[in-house]
């Protein structure tokens, strides 16, 4: 597997390759905690608007702006104020974050300890997922380490400024990647999301004042610190600042985690060029899902040639999502119906069951894909999966449902040949085409 | 494929007022957990403290459950209602090593069916099952963050990766 920069210097890969990355000796000895030390001398406006100039965009999927959700945060508030990370990497086809977890750990209590200074914040916790347990063990210790050298805890740095930091564990459940059924989550119920407003930023964990950003966001916090928010935006584009990561599985030659500057062009090269092309070479490409499971499904004819740029605006453009940045990519034995499918069981197993559209739409949609895929399926199928998504889009209690029947529209749309092959029921024989 | 159930792994959860008993090391470890979190808040640490019952206990069981309500202060159905919603939790026995292999997109067509079914075939169950001996418990999971060296499985929490079924051969035939 691959772990490199392309068309940047390695930011949030610098320490990937570097023996004992993880370790505060090397951290240090490269950098780490520098920015701290900058922005322990700073405002905490200055920091926030530091980050603001970034362009800096959250890396979990939903892409908002950092430094604004930030602003929202009451500092004058008495109740004590919690940053939390989001280390609860679900999202198939994403595994970025893994990788800056395990070799690179400094870096996060780093860029947590820089907001929790920004925010006047007293504690962070870090919410892994309960499977990455070898990953909460090496930030333990990373934790440890920093605490016997006064970076975390009481006086940090000699300063007046006090911070505990914690780890926490998940135990399997999807939902909790979105924030407020992660806060619930922290607080030892199960992950049910939470009605917005109010937004964590004012009604958190414990009710206080939290923010809760991804892994990759809060690490490049000490790159922005560092070098200036508007040279990090600079980067990238004016909308899309800097660099991000990008996990690569399914049918490449070269699978792996690379980081871009934001507005690299194009997608075709990446995947055709970068990670090597298509793994069997006899093997034309079909579909590529570029931004974790939960984004619209892309063609061959949405990429070969059409120059996609790859930031939040140019993905969009070329008819799908920055999200995760997990590509999915697949080449010409897939049936996109049996991959559809699949990714609609996981939607399934993971909807939390609190709101009605998603628990049982989620699981009607299974009961008919399995229909169609034991040789059952009716001409109307793909327009029932169809209007069971449009009862879920947009009408269940957090954006799991969206991604539930993104996925389905945009593959019954753009791949309507593999629906209609299944959906020409053989033992009626009417003839009657799936009104795709 | 027969099927190998053996009936103890299949038992209802039977309510009792059984309270499990632990060893002080292990309630000190579970103290360590509460420091984490301000004292008002102990319900925080139940999510790390039921990982600490079924490491001890092998799974999470009733007399676990009761020690935990007990401990944080909690109603009984408190623990219940958090231990019941995360799959990492087992609510029945199972097997001295849980194979976990993941069947989400891209394992699936980086090869998981071919390892589910030599798993399944070496070991003659079917995923959902434990081997007769108990030594064994295979579910197919959800992703597991490993999509770049697919296909994997996580045994308890270990992952194995960029698996072949020479590979899989290995890791099962090394595990007692």
């Amino acid at each position: 597997m691959e772990i490199k920069a392309i068309g940047c210097e390695p930011l949030q890969l610098k320490r990937m390759h570097i023996k004992d990355g993880h370790t505060l000796k090397v951290y240090q000895e490269t950098g780490g905690y520098e920015s701290l030390k900058k922005a322990m001398n700073m405002s905490q406006d200055d920091i926030i608007n530091e980050v603001k100039a970034s362009a800096l965009r959250g890396r979990g999927g939903a892409g908002f702006p950092t430094g604004m959700k930030w602003s929202f945060v009451p500092r004058q508030s008495p109740k004590p104020k919690y940053v939390v990370c989001n280390a609860d990497e679900s999202e198939p086809g994403t595994f970025k974050d893994r990788y800056l977890l395990e070799r690179d750990p400094h870096a996060l209590i780093e860029g947590m300890l820089i907001a929790a200074f920004a925010l006047g914040a007293a504690a962070c916790y870090v919410y892994f997922r309960g499977e990455y347990r070898y990953l909460i063990d090496i930030m333990d210790k990373a934790i440890d380490e920093a605490r016997a050298a006064d970076i975390v805890g009481k006086n940090i740095l000699g300063s007046d400024f006090s911070c505990e930091f914690f780890t926490h564990t998940g135990a399997g459940a999807y939902i909790c990647g979105e924030e407020t059924a992660l806060l619930s989550s922290l607080e030892g119920y199960r992950g049910h999301p939470r009605m917005k407003p109010p937004f964590p930023a004012i009604e958190g964990l414990y009710a206080c004042p939290t923010v809760v950003n991804n892994v990759e966001t809060l690490t490049a916090v000490p790159q922005i610190i560092e070098m200036g928010g508007k040279a990090w935006q600079e980067l990238g584009t004016e909308k899309s600042g800097g660099t991000k990561l990008w996990s690569v599985s399914g049918h490449v030659k070269k699978p792996g985690v690379y980081e871009l500057p934001m507005g690299y062009k194009d997608l075709e090269k990446f995947i055709m060029e970068d990670c090597g092309g298509m793994l069997r070479d006899d093997k034309k490409l079909k579909a590529v899902i570029p931004g974790g499971s939960s984004v619209y499904i892309m063609n061959a004819e949405q990429i070969v040639g059409k120059g996609v740029t790859m930031d939040y605006e140019g993905l969009v453009v070329g008819g799908s999502m920055v999200g995760s940045g997990g590509f999915i990519v697949m080449d010409e034995t897939v049936d996109v119906m049996e991959s559809t499918k699949n990714l609609t069981e996981f939607y399934k197993h993971e909807s939390c069951g609190w709101c009605t559209p998603c628990r049982e739409g989620t699981d009607w949609l299974v009961k008919i894909f399995n229909r169609i895929s034991e040789g059952g399926g009716r001409p109307e199928d793909a327009q029932l999966l169809l209007d069971i998504c449009d009862n879920i889009e947009g009408k269940s209690f957090c954006p799991l449902g969206d991604a539930a029947a993104w996925p389905i529209q945009s593959a019954v749309k753009r791949f309507p040949e593999d629906f209609k092959k299944w959906l020409l029921n053989k033992t009626n024989g009417n003839g009657v085409v799936a009104n795709i | 494929m027969a099927s190998a159930l053996a009936t103890d792994f299949t038992n209802k959860i039977v309510y009792t007022d059984e309270v499990a008993e632990f060893s002080p090391e292990v309630v000190e470890e579970m103290k360590s957990h509460l420091v984490k979190y301000p004292p008002e808040r102990k319900r925080s640490a139940l999510i790390p403290l039921l990982f600490v019952v079924q490491r001890e206990r092998g799974w999470i069981d009733n007399a676990g459950v009761n020690f935990l309500a007990k401990f944080l202060e909690l109603e009984v159905t408190d623990v219940w209602e958090t231990a019941t919603f995360y799959s990492m939790f087992n609510l029945r026995k199972i097997g001295r090593h849980h194979i976990q292999i993941c069947k989400t997109l891209s394992c699936k067509i980086m090869g998981e069916p071919e390892i589910t079914e030599h798993i399944c075939n070496k070991l003659n169950i079917h995923p959902g099952e434990t081997t007769a001996d108990g030594k064994f418990t295979v579910t197919l999971v959800e992703c597991l963050g490993s999509c770049g060296t697919a296909p994997m499985m996580q045994i308890g929490f270990d992952y194995h990766e960029d698996l072949t079924t020479e590979k899989v051969d290995q890791i099962l035939d090394s595990l007692k």
